[in-house]
């Protein structure tokens, strides 16, 4: 089955066209969806890209979840099928409740652009399940201003007993160094995934890790998990 | 009725605030000694028409608690005045 990948696109979203050539360039089928888009139908994946909707005002993130797109979002997510929400995504998904927690002005108040490490935490989501072992280290590009996570005591004591955490920065040994955490995120926490395991939010971008023209590769890891996910199991 | 609504938005006390941490660390350097506690926040000011005051703080807290504040990592204090 050749899945399609719908990548919404908000106002002032700027890593559409990213995800969009990365899925198709692993050999699915992509569609935008503009934020006054309520149809998903035919959708297998809904991405949430990088960027600064509406401007980032207010708060990253803060006035995209309320835009039309995030209720038939919130219903795909409801119902089962995967959601990633890449850096601004992830910011726009925990504005909207589908995952716990708020990510803040990096801890150095400096915008990082660069490559970083993290580690891969669980291999139970259909974004790990593929391809990766556990506490394997990849390298994946970060750029952003507000990608510090913060959650209460209670909620990371609850991500740590559900294996919620996706990905924790790292060092390219794997381990937990102060230096490896790029802005000061709780337990180094790169992406968190919500109870169900099936909506994903991450600040590295995956999606520029794909073509190796551009870079690493270790992105295409985690979109084809996702793609692999939604093949039929064969009998 | 229409009443003027200010909104104090600041970061949680529990939360470190890098943003005040950096301008309490800037203070002494240009000349101003004995400032601590230095956090920044923001204040959103608008307008609200209802019935009376009771609805009109109702409206202004729910879009406080739901869009103009984060309560996750953000405190926020509402005034209203009668204009």
């Amino acid at each position: 089955m050749r899945p399609t990948v719908g990548v919404v696109v908000f106002p002032g979203s700027n890593c559409d066209r990213d995800a969009d050539y990365s899925f198709e360039y692993l050999g699915a089928d992509t569609k935008f969806l503009w934020h006054l888009e309520t149809d998903l139908d035919g959708i297998d994946v809904i991405v949430l890209p990088g960027g600064f909707a509406y401007g980032d005002y207010l708060r990253t993130g803060a006035m995209a979840a309320y835009s039309p797109v995030m209720d038939s979002v919130r219903r795909f997510a409801a119902a089962g099928k995967p959601v990633i929400g890449i850096c601004n995504g992830f910011q726009v998904l925990c504005e909207a409740g589908l995952l716990p927690g708020a990510l803040r002005r990096n801890s150095g108040l400096r915008f990082r652009c660069m490559p970083v490490r993290i580690r891969v935490e669980t291999l139970e989501s259909p974004f790990t399940s593929g391809g990766m072992w556990p506490g394997q280290v990849l390298t994946i590009p970060i750029a952003h201003f507000d990608g510090s996570y913060y959650a209460g005591d209670e909620t990371l004591e609850e991500l740590l007993a559900e294996r919620r955490i996706a990905f924790r920065y790292c060092d390219a040994e794997g381990e937990l160094t102060p230096e490896s955490n790029p802005n000061g995120s709780r337990l180094h926490i790169a992406g968190i995934l919500n109870p169900e395991r099936n909506v994903l939010g991450m600040m590295p971008h995956p999606e520029r890790a794909v073509d190796p023209a551009v870079g690493g590769t270790d992105g295409r890891l985690i979109l084809n998990s996702l793609l692999y996910s939604l093949q039929p199991a064969e009998t | 009725m229409k009443f003027a609504a200010h909104l104090n938005v600041m970061p949680r006390a529990e939360i470190s605030d890098p943003q005040g941490q950096t301008v309490e660390r800037t203070l002494p350097a240009i000349g101003f000694e004995g400032i601590t506690g230095v956090r920044v926040g923001k204040r959103i000011t608008f307008t609200v028409e209802a019935p009376d005051e009771n609805a009109a703080r109702t409206i202004a807290a729910s879009a406080s608690e739901k869009l103009l504040a984060n309560p996750v990592i953000e405190d926020f204090e509402l005034e209203l005045n009668p204009l």
